[in-house]
């Protein structure tokens, strides 16, 4: 490959190796090379929020980052954390409100809706709202969306204090 | 004629009505929520070649050269395709109804020959081994154009001063006249008229998974499996198997999952034509996927409409006449096979709607332009109709001094008219609008409101109050598309197999998107045959496996696909009584299902596990009488007939505040109110209408497609082309009212596009009661800032 570079990542926990041309996007090489097809692609300009991923600790937008960039880098995504469980609550309360409905925004939106749970903060609806106005949802209308992250934040809190 | 037939168990069960009615979590969302589901771009496939294509700079341009030399010998590319190339295995296409009288439009080819007309139209199409491959070439085809006029305008389109199509006189596809007669003398009597031009702009879905096909075809067969993110399989089936000459039983549509689709995904698109004969030509797997950029060139728009409408009244407040103008453009195509006459064709069926005069005049112009085409969007016309009736109906409140909720309710169709002929004539089955005013009064806390508005104009904060009435068709009938000569079902199947563990398997020809078809399918079978809902196994979309049908759109999966799963349960529970009954020597009549076993209908006492009569019937009928057969898989299917459509209604209204300084509009709240017959999952109701009304407040406030002079679209891309996102949205609240359609025994009606339907009118009538103490209105959607600001003459 022309101009290929050597990258070494940790995906999921997992450790991986490739050669990677430099235009490659970190959403493109983890769906493309790495199989890892949950990280959906919306608008490939940095809008939609379909590819959100978590890139050492922040959330990042998988189409505006080139894999190279995260060479060395740890990368989380919607398979990953499902699978270690950090997502349960969301996903559960995402699941019982109906927060979804064709699904294609889903993973993006429960990474962004992590990022404010894990801020340790008791936010208002609307800075929920402002929190995940960066992922674009046609379906649901966002109300549901707001329900099933305020109910996990304030369960989470309630526990806190508790 | 059938009737809404709820219970639908033994009286004293306490599972009468089963999961019917409640708002259970949709139990094919847990993939999704882990990333697991499968779209079209998360296949694999060995083999798989991607396509990307050539698209036309230009609006209008004859095509004189296309030179392919250096992409075809691009890294990865395997063929470059032009039209004649790709037209010899795809025939075109032209897309006319025979019940839009006069409808006309040129033959459309799956890529241009010989002429672009319109900006993103496909010249060309490149395979190559990876999709930016493909895109590499696509840069390296030299083309030679030589532009043609451009019609852009369509009041220019309809004086015909340059004619887009050599074949044709004009530039109207369709055209057509409404009268119920006496509509002058109505005005000419009336003691209030009012008139207002309305404009609204082109807008289009923008799903967040663009269009995708991923055709595979195997020449050993002559078969084509197509994996396509469509609302239709079957009709897509059809044509396929028409226009690229495969028999139709070697060609499978299967639709996984997909990811939005409120209409756009309902059409024939060229792209994908291509796609699919490229399959054939090169004899393997090819995807293509629309991206954001090419999908705001390609994916059908909708609604750019300019109509006119006057209203008669008599000073006691009573609404004599409606008398409206609709022109519409539709790009230089009708889109196949629905056409792109039925959108104006709704504004003249569906204006006034929801009042009782008796006097209508509706005139429709659909012209030709070069931009790209338009076609049937989420509540196709209704968004148009609903607004323009309901502007004009709350300019005659104004006029008469009278309440805008009063002055609404003295001339709503009464709730006891029914059923009911309106003047444009269209029937209503039993519609519920005094009650629904009732409802969404009491809801939004009218009185209040008002009284909170006076209060805060007396400290220069300026809130407005938008109703909006409607009537909403829901689950077609032949008369939509069928007896137009469309191949286009208008009914739908359901085939439900009891298992031997006594599971169910469903398998229906409506499909899901989100909707949550599947979810509701489920709850209706499982009611039905008296089986708990995880015993429950949902099939749709793949026309290799459900029985034939329509598929997913004008609100008719729950009506028309609900009722074949309903009637195809109660079979199921009938043949598997006569099983129990033949197993336990008892007269069937005596038995019942219900909580996975067969029970004493009287006694309620279990009888047998449903598991255990799956074990006899599949592994031990030898056990059974000589001359009994088990039928345990059972097939039902359902057409409306009675009426054209099962029309329903609600209201909704919008509460906004206006800020004169900077023409910003905050949506302060939102409410519903809508009558969807029997509720199958309130929850999943709820949220299909706020994502409706959401889409139907970016109609208002945000989107449209915007074109220059020369046809160029100058906003199409996503940070450009504005859509509703969570930090703009107002809490929506939602409620129903049940009026079952007696049509059906699940008494079903639908729900998709309600929110969509009357969301605009809500928030133009809020904007402009806001506007109203500051001498502004107006009249064109969107309502930006900066048009605001232009109504307040401070630009």
């Amino acid at each position: 490959m022309e101009h290929a570079l050597d990258i070494t990542l940790t995906v999921n926990g997992v450790q991986v190796s490739r050669r990677v041309a430099p235009r490659t996007h970190l959403v493109d090489f983890l769906r493309d090379e790495l199989g890892l097809t949950g990280s959906h692609i919306g608008c490939e300009h940095g809008v939609c929020g379909a590819c959100t991923l978590r890139v050492n600790g922040a959330i990042v937008r998988g189409c505006l980052m080139l894999a190279v960039q995260a060479d060395g880098c740890k990368v989380d995504t919607i398979e990953g954390l499902s699978d270690s469980g950090e997502l349960k609550d969301l996903q559960k309360a995402f699941h019982e409100k109906n927060a979804l409905q064709c699904g294609f925004c889903t993973p993006g939106m429960l990474m962004a809706a992590q990022d404010l749970v894990l801020k340790n903060q008791k936010p208002t609806r609307d800075e929920i709202r402002e929190h995940i106005s960066g992922n674009y949802c046609r379906c649901t209308g966002y109300q549901a969306i707001v329900d099933a992250i305020e109910d996990v934040i304030q369960t989470k809190v309630t526990h806190g204090k508790g | 004629m059938g009737k809404a037939e709820l219970p639908l168990h033994a009286p004293g069960t306490q599972v009468d009505r089963g999961y019917i009615g409640q708002s259970v979590p949709r139990p094919n969302a847990a993939r999704l929520l882990q990333g697991r589901g499968s779209f079209i771009d998360d296949l694999r496939f060995p083999r798989l070649a991607h396509v990307a294509f050539f698209r036309s700079p230009y609006a209008h341009a004859k095509i004189k050269k296309l030179d392919f030399a250096k992409a075809v010998k691009a890294k990865g590319v395997v063929a470059v395709f032009d039209g004649p190339t790709v037209a010899e295995y795809c025939t075109p296409w032209v897309a006319v109804l025979a019940h839009l009288k006069g409808i006309k439009s040129p033959p459309q080819h799956a890529i241009a020959i010989h002429r672009a007309c319109w900006q993103g139209e496909a010249v060309a199409a490149v395979v190559a081994e990876s999709r930016s491959q493909a895109e590499d070439a696509v840069q390296l085809i030299e083309a030679e154009w030589e532009e043609l006029p451009v019609v852009v305008d369509m009041e220019a389109s309809l004086r015909g001063d340059v004619v887009i199509h050599d074949e044709f006189e004009d530039n109207i596809c369709f055209k057509r006249e409404h009268d119920t007669g006496g509509v002058d003398e109505a005005f000419a009597k009336a003691d209030v008229v009012v008139e207002e031009t309305f404009h609204f702009g082109r807008h289009t879905g923008v799903c967040l998974e663009g269009r995708a096909i991923l055709a595979d075809y195997n020449a050993a067969e002559h078969s084509l499996t197509v994996y396509h993110a469509t609302q239709a399989p079957h009709m897509m089936q059809d044509i396929f198997s028409r226009h690229l000459g495969i028999p139709e039983g070697n060609v499978r549509v299967i639709a996984k999952d997909v990811g939005g689709s409120f209409g756009i995904k309902v059409h024939v698109y060229a792209d994908e034509m291509a796609t699919a004969a490229i399959s054939v030509i090169l004899r393997r797997p090819v995807k293509f996927v629309a991206d954001r950029l090419e999908s705001f060139l390609s994916d059908i728009h909708a609604r750019e409409h300019r109509v006119k409408v006057r209203l008669a009244a008599s000073k006691a407040g009573e609404i004599l006449a409606f008398d409206m103008d609709d022109l519409t453009a539709i790009g230089p195509y009708s889109v196949y096979p629905r056409t792109s006459g039925i959108e104006g064709n709704q504004v003249v069926n569906l204006t006034g709607g929801p009042y009782k005069h008796q006097k209508y005049r509706g005139r429709l112009n659909v012209v030709f332009t070069n931009k790209n085409v338009t076609c049937q969007y989420r509540a196709v016309g209704h968004p148009i109709a609903v607004a323009l009736t309901e502007g004009i109906v709350d300019l005659a409140a104004q006029k008469l001094g009278m309440d805008p909720a009063e002055f609404r309710r003295k001339n709503l169709i009464p709730d006891d008219a029914y059923p009911y002929t309106f003047p444009s004539g269209i029937k209503f089955e039993k519609l519920s609008h005094l009650r629904t005013l009732d409802k969404l009064l009491g809801l939004m806390n009218y009185k209040s409101l008002r009284e909170e508005q006076r209060t805060l104009r007396a400290k220069k904060i300026y809130r407005g109050i938008g109703l909006a009435a409607m009537i909403e068709v829901t689950n077609p009938s032949p008369a939509f598309y069928g007896v137009g000569g469309a191949r286009i079902s208008a009914q739908d199947g359901a085939t439900i197999r009891l298992e031997p563990t006594g599971m169910i398997t469903v398998m229906c020809s409506v499909t899901e998107q989100g909707q949550g078809t599947e979810a509701i399918f489920a709850q209706i079978a499982a009611s039905a045959v008296g089986v708990s809902l995880d015993k429950t196994k949902i099939i749709t979309g793949d026309t290799g496996v459900t029985p034939y049908g329509g598929g997913t759109w004008a609100s008719r999966g729950a009506g028309i696909g609900g009722e074949a799963v309903l009637q195809a349960g109660r079979a199921l529970r009938s043949n598997a009584l006569d099983v129990a009954a033949a197993i336990l020597k008892m007269d069937k009549q005596e038995l019942d299902i219900v909580g996975n076993a067969v029970i004493n209908k009287l006694s309620l006492e279990k009888k047998m596990d449903l598991a255990e009569l799956g074990r006899v019937a599949y592994f031990r009928p030898d056990t059974l009488p000589m001359d009994f057969q088990s039928e345990l898989t059972v097939t039902r299917h359902y057409t409306p007939r009675q009426y054209g459509f099962t029309f329903t209604n609600g209201m909704q209204a919008s509460l906004v505040e206006l800020d004169p300084e900077t023409g910003f509009i905050k949506l302060l709240k939102h409410w519903c109110v809508e009558d969807s017959g029997t509720l199958i999952n309130p929850m999943l109701a709820d949220e299909q209408i706020r994502g409706g009304v959401v889409q139907g407040i970016g109609a208002a406030l945000y989107e449209e497609c915007l074109y220059s002079p020369e046809g160029q679209l100058l906003n199409g891309n996503l940070a450009d082309y504005l859509v509703p996102m969570s930090g703009e949205m107002p809490d929506i609240v939602c409620s129903h009212i049940e009026t079952p359609t007696m049509q059906s025994q699940l008494g079903a009606k639908g729900i998709g596009e309600a929110g969509t339907a009357g969301a605009p009118a809500a928030v133009m009538n809020a904007v402009n009661d806001a506007l109203a103490p500051l001498g502004a209105r107006v009249t064109a959607m969107p309502f930006t800032p900066e048009r605001i600001l232009q109504a307040l003459k401070k630009v």
